[in-house]
């Protein structure tokens, strides 16, 4: 059984549209190391200090440059008439706006769970807890993408919206945060995993069926 | 009675007369819970003195959040299913209102929090579950504002709105639950409103001593009716509004 046109269009625009222009990808990533770089610099230079808080910060910077990338999600395909096109066809929006935003997270999420280790153990993060933050992170980046899909559908016809995206996903992003801060101290066996996990899945459920709408009206 | 008032005509017959009957006495009940809460009941000597006087619009206000973040998800629910003009309006109203009161809310919360829960405490404003989920109620208020200032005309910003506030009702109880596991050591005192206690201060008493009780309901009731007449007024306005621009509209055509 072959994906249905439409989607198959959707996942290959949005991977070439991140990999054609070398700074998409390379701007969410960037932003994460950067922002996670700065925190010794506000925090002090403690070893103990900067341990203990390692994996809240990389969670914050995670968050963060999810941000950076929402605004163009939607936004381009509005512009080039791509939207339409996939309106026109017989296929579910919900089902490509979810494609989409996927497609982002693996391009522009997915990288930042890689890069993971790499920061924790410059910020002293104990390697006992690496794997359970790599998971968390994956879990935690996909709601983030999801709702922060949902604010980037909602003004895909407001211009620079950026700041709105952030003032309107930021509150949806709360539970994952705090859930995913306490699974990444208490690991994959506690409460607050699978709290995470109903956090994504509820995400997965409710989000590309609020993007459709927004998406939808946004077309018109 | 709300598919009766759905006629914008005979709501508009009918706020005419609510509005300054609910005002009027909003503002009396809320006059009389401040000023026997505030100079006549004694201070509360179990829970920081005089600072209990907060609570006659602390928890009306926190109330009002609420129920009124609610009543703007029915409004939206009601206006993307059927496309009942007049329940966009109330949505466009209630956003304002709701997010004055949650803001008062976490204001009075904090100074409350900040003087009573004293040194024992870190004095932490940013570190208290419940305030904290009211703030992030707060941040739904001002985005669902935002969004709606941000699209140009008025049926798309009425549409996205809609989804923004229904795609937020779903998830206020998740935000709710999550804020309350973050911290479980919580210093704000459990809900005490349905327990009714002795007049006499006691330690194991949990339940709230009447004098108060009589103050806090006169609260609730004034700051709702007050909250029903500000968003009847919103309301109002906003439907002169259209009528205005529909004669406008009217007169360049040449009619």
């Amino acid at each position: 059984m072959t994906a249905p046109a439409p989607l198959l269009s959707a996942f290959r625009q949005a991977f070439s549209e991140a990999w054609a222009s070398g700074a998409g990808l390379l701007l969410p990533l960037g932003f994460f190391a950067g922002t996670a770089t700065l925190v010794p610099f506000t925090l002090g230079g403690e070893a103990e200090l900067l341990s203990r808080v390692g994996p809240g910060i990389l969670w914050l910077a995670l968050a963060l440059s999810s941000m950076v990338t929402l605004e163009r999600v939607f936004q381009a395909d509005l512009q080039d008439g791509a939207l339409d096109l996939w309106l026109q066809d017989s296929g579910s929006i919900s089902l490509v706006a979810a494609i989409k935003t996927l497609t982002h997270w693996l391009v522009s999420g997915f990288p930042l769970v890689l890069m993971t280790p790499l920061i924790g153990f410059m910020l002293g993060v104990p390697t006992t807890k690496m794997i359970p933050a790599m998971l968390g992170y994956a879990m935690g980046g996909l709601v983030f993408f999801l709702w922060g899909g949902v604010a980037a559908a909602l003004s895909a016809s407001v211009a620079r919206g950026g700041l709105l995206i952030a003032l309107i996903a930021l509150p949806l992003y709360v539970p994952a945060l705090i859930f995913g801060v306490q699974m990444v101290d208490a690991g994959v066996d506690s409460p607050s995993f699978l709290f995470l996990g109903a956090c994504t899945l509820f995400a997965l459920g409710v989000a590309p069926a609020a993007m459709g709408a927004a998406l939808r009206l946004a077309a018109e | 009675m709300l598919s009766y008032l759905a006629n914008p005509l005979r709501f508009m017959r009918f706020s005419r007369f609510a509005v300054p009957i609910c005002f009027a006495l909003g503002v009396l009940m809320i006059g009389w819970s401040l000023y026997n809460g505030l100079f006549i009941v004694p201070p509360d000597d179990l829970q920081g003195g005089d600072l209990i006087r907060a609570m006659f619009t602390h928890v009306p206000s926190a109330w009002l959040s609420m129920g009124l973040y609610a009543a703007l998800a029915g409004a939206s629910f009601v206006w993307y299913i059927w496309r009942h003009e007049l329940a966009d309006v109330a949505a466009r109203a209630i956003a304002p209102i709701g997010a004055g009161y949650t803001a008062l809310c976490f204001i009075t919360g904090s100074i409350w929090g900040q003087k009573g829960w004293g040194a024992g405490w870190h004095n932490l404003i940013l570190g208290d579950s419940r305030l904290m989920s009211v703030l992030v109620m707060l941040f739904l208020f001002l985005g669902y504002i935002a969004l709606r200032a941000a699209l140009e005309t008025r049926q798309k910003a009425a549409r996205a709105a809609a989804i923004l506030a229904l795609v937020g009702i779903v998830n206020v109880p998740i935000i709710k639950v999550s804020v309350d596991m973050w911290q479980t050591t919580t210093i704000h005192q459990e809900s005490s409103v349905l327990k009714i206690g002795g007049s006499e201060p006691r330690e194991d008493d949990e339940g709230m001593n009447p004098v108060y009780l009589q103050q806090l309901l006169w609260g609730f009731g004034g700051h709702t009716l007050l909250a029903s007449a500000m968003i009847l007024m919103l309301m109002r306005a906003e439907v002169y509004t259209q009528q205005a621009e529909r004669q406008i509209a009217l007169k360049l055509e040449g009619h």
